[in-house]
């Protein structure tokens, strides 16, 4: 940027806002983090305060490796998660490719139909959703997340990747069909190559509220194999007592896989969100 | 190497007829050029020779064979790009080695006709740079590379000058010349200018509207203009017309060379004023508003000194006078 367009006064604005941002979307994750290495009494009587000798405790963390399979339910998460967004992925850009590449009839009514799943929340489909599964065997399985995961996230996928997938010049698929790329190759070795960023894009959001969701894994996987980590949380949650030090430590360590998934995509995050703006 | 002949190739988009029947024949070794103004289907029509567009009607024939259904890749084509159409992920090396491997050729094969393609071009430094680390010239010439390597019969350039600058083209035209001769291929060319046209074809092809004007020699259509749509697209400045009745011609317009008119103070056929001159040092344009033949551009070689508001008299030399009828066709004498 030119020294011109740069005033201290307008950069430091900008920074003053970022910031705040940051401390109002890390607040409630730090208090989370620190609480959960306190005593009970610690975190009712000083819950701002950061665990000091006298109110060090890792019951919380003890409670959660020995009630509970949490390393099942970490590993029914990821398996679902990752599951889910690889299928997300690869389906809603073979999608967006064939709706951003070819023209044929109706490309536009099935781009629409296929995007107006971003506004419907497929939660309204719930019960239908239920007795599909119980018809199909599939109650009580990691399949039937994957599922409704991916249905639930290739509308948005589809949306952002035609978008994207626009982008990508005519000639050079035109280069790549000369030279003897079949469609999936030009798809697979050329397209996908370079919206990269936008892939990126799309997994985090799909990944997020995969990973957080709690009305699915209640209603269709409840079962104690089967139990995604959010479920399993809620053990500590009882109707009379909720054991927060259990719950907190839980939630601490269901943020760790969340962020390793992230940093592997942030990377190419930003190249995604700024690929628009920047030339 | 190969020929290429076109049976009434006919496509449209919708309702729109974008070609309306092309004829060519292009001999082994020829190199050919479509010209013509944008949207005339000059595009249209190498696409449809590439595979990359399906045509509605008519036939393809490379070599003798029908190829009008057959994909690009089977076609014995190579095609270059206007915007160079480089896999931007891949290395230069990679760039032109790809559709080889694709085409499961031998790694001793790929690596010779690589080695071949970047002795030709200069490339050797640039081998493994990505496309976004050359200039444009650079890139150009990797996308040739990777034409060549195919050693393909037939050769497609869509317009690969347009995204250089001045210097460059002239410089890349040269280098395309060079390849034509050295490989003795044939070459089909697209380009809306007709500087490229005029000095890279053995014949051109003018397309307007989606129907071929004329074919001819580079010289055969400066000189012999089939109607007035040629006549006016090929030389620089554009030809004269003027009505035949206001200057007591026959025909109904007339059609003069800036290039073909001279100039005296005293006296001459059209008397008008000099409303601009360009002084180009070898070349003198002067834009004359006559009496008789309404506004005429005058082409000068060398240095002259005639400056706006000058009254000059212009005379045509009869022997380079074109005529053309009411439809725009050229009388011939």
């Amino acid at each position: 940027m030119s020294k011109a367009r740069q005033s201290t006064l307008r950069t430091s604005l900008v920074h003053v806002a970022l910031i705040a941002y940051t401390l109002v979307a890390l607040f409630p994750v730090f208090l989370t983090i620190i609480n959960s290495f306190k005593s009970k009494q610690a975190i009712f009587g000083q819950p701002l305060r950061l665990p000091g000798p006298s109110t060090f405790s890792l019951i919380g963390y003890e409670t959660v490796l020995k009630q509970g399979d949490f390393v099942t339910y970490f590993q029914n998460s990821t398996i679902v998660t990752v599951v889910s967004i690889f299928l997300v992925l690869l389906f809603g850009a073979m999608a967006a490719f064939a709706l951003a590449e070819y023209r044929f009839r109706g490309n536009t009514l099935m781009g629409l139909y296929l995007a107006i799943g971003i506004m419907i929340p497929i939660r309204l489909g719930t019960v239908a959703l239920l007795q599909g599964m119980v018809a199909t065997g599939l109650v009580n399985t990691l399949t039937a997340l994957i599922l409704v995961y991916t249905a639930q996230g290739l509308p948005l996928a589809v949306f952002i990747l035609s978008e994207f997938m626009r982008t990508v010049s005519d000639d050079l698929k035109n280069a790549g069909r000369i030279d003897g790329l079949s469609e999936y190759a030009i798809f697979f070795r050329l397209v996908l190559p370079l919206v990269r960023p936008a892939m990126a894009t799309v997994a985090v959001f799909t990944m997020i509220p995969i990973w957080n969701d709690l009305w699915f894994p209640l209603i269709l996987a409840p079962s104690e194999s089967t139990k995604t980590v959010t479920l399993g949380a809620q053990l500590f949650i009882g109707q009379f007592v909720t054991n927060w030090n259990a719950v907190l430590a839980a939630l601490s360590l269901a943020i760790f896989p969340v962020l390793i998934l992230y940093v592997i995509f942030s990377r190419q995050l930003i190249r995604g969100i700024t690929s628009g703006a920047v030339k | 190497m190969g020929s290429l002949e076109l049976r009434n190739i006919r496509k449209s988009f919708g309702a729109q007829e974008v070609l309306k029947g092309i004829d060519l024949q292009v001999k082994d070794g020829e190199f050919v050029i479509f010209v013509g103004p944008s949207g005339c289907g000059k595009s249209t029509l190498l696409r449809s020779i590439a595979g990359l567009e399906d045509v509605t009607s008519g036939t393809v024939l490379i070599n003798g064979e029908d190829v009008t259904v057959a994909p690009p890749a089977k076609r014995g084509i190579a095609m270059v790009f206007q915007t160079y159409a480089l896999y931007p992920h891949l290395s230069v090396r990679d760039n032109m080695a790809l559709g080889l491997k694709q085409a499961g050729t031998p790694t001793d094969e790929i690596n010779t006709r690589v080695a071949a393609a970047t002795e030709m071009l200069s490339l050797e430094p640039y081998l493994k740079r990505r496309p976004a680390e050359l200039s444009g010239g650079q890139r150009q010439r990797v996308a040739i590379g990777r034409a060549l390597v195919r050693e393909p019969e037939l050769f497609l350039f869509d317009e690969p000058l347009s995204n250089l600058d001045a210097a460059l083209r002239v410089q890349t035209r040269v280098e395309i010349a060079r390849l034509h001769r050295q490989l003795g291929a044939t070459m089909i060319y697209v380009t809306h200018d007709q500087v490229e046209a005029m000095t890279l074809a053995d014949r051109i092809v003018v397309l307007n509207g989606g129907v071929i004007e004329q074919i001819g020699s580079p010289m055969e259509l400066y000189n012999r203009p089939a109607n007035l749509f040629v006549a006016g697209f090929i030389g620089s400045p554009q030809m004269n017309f003027i009505e035949a009745a206001r200057i007591g011609e026959t025909g109904a317009t007339i059609g003069i060379r800036p290039e073909h008119l001279s100039v005296s103070p005293t006296e001459g056929r059209f008397r008008g004023k000099v409303i601009h001159a360009e002084h180009l040092g070898a070349d003198t344009n002067l834009y004359l508003e006559t009496e008789t033949a309404g506004l005429v551009t005058v082409r000068l070689f060398g240095e002259h000194r005639y400056a706006a508001d000058d009254i000059v008299h212009a005379t045509p030399d009869p022997a380079k006078i074109h005529r053309f009828d009411e439809s725009g066709r050229a009388i011939t004498a």
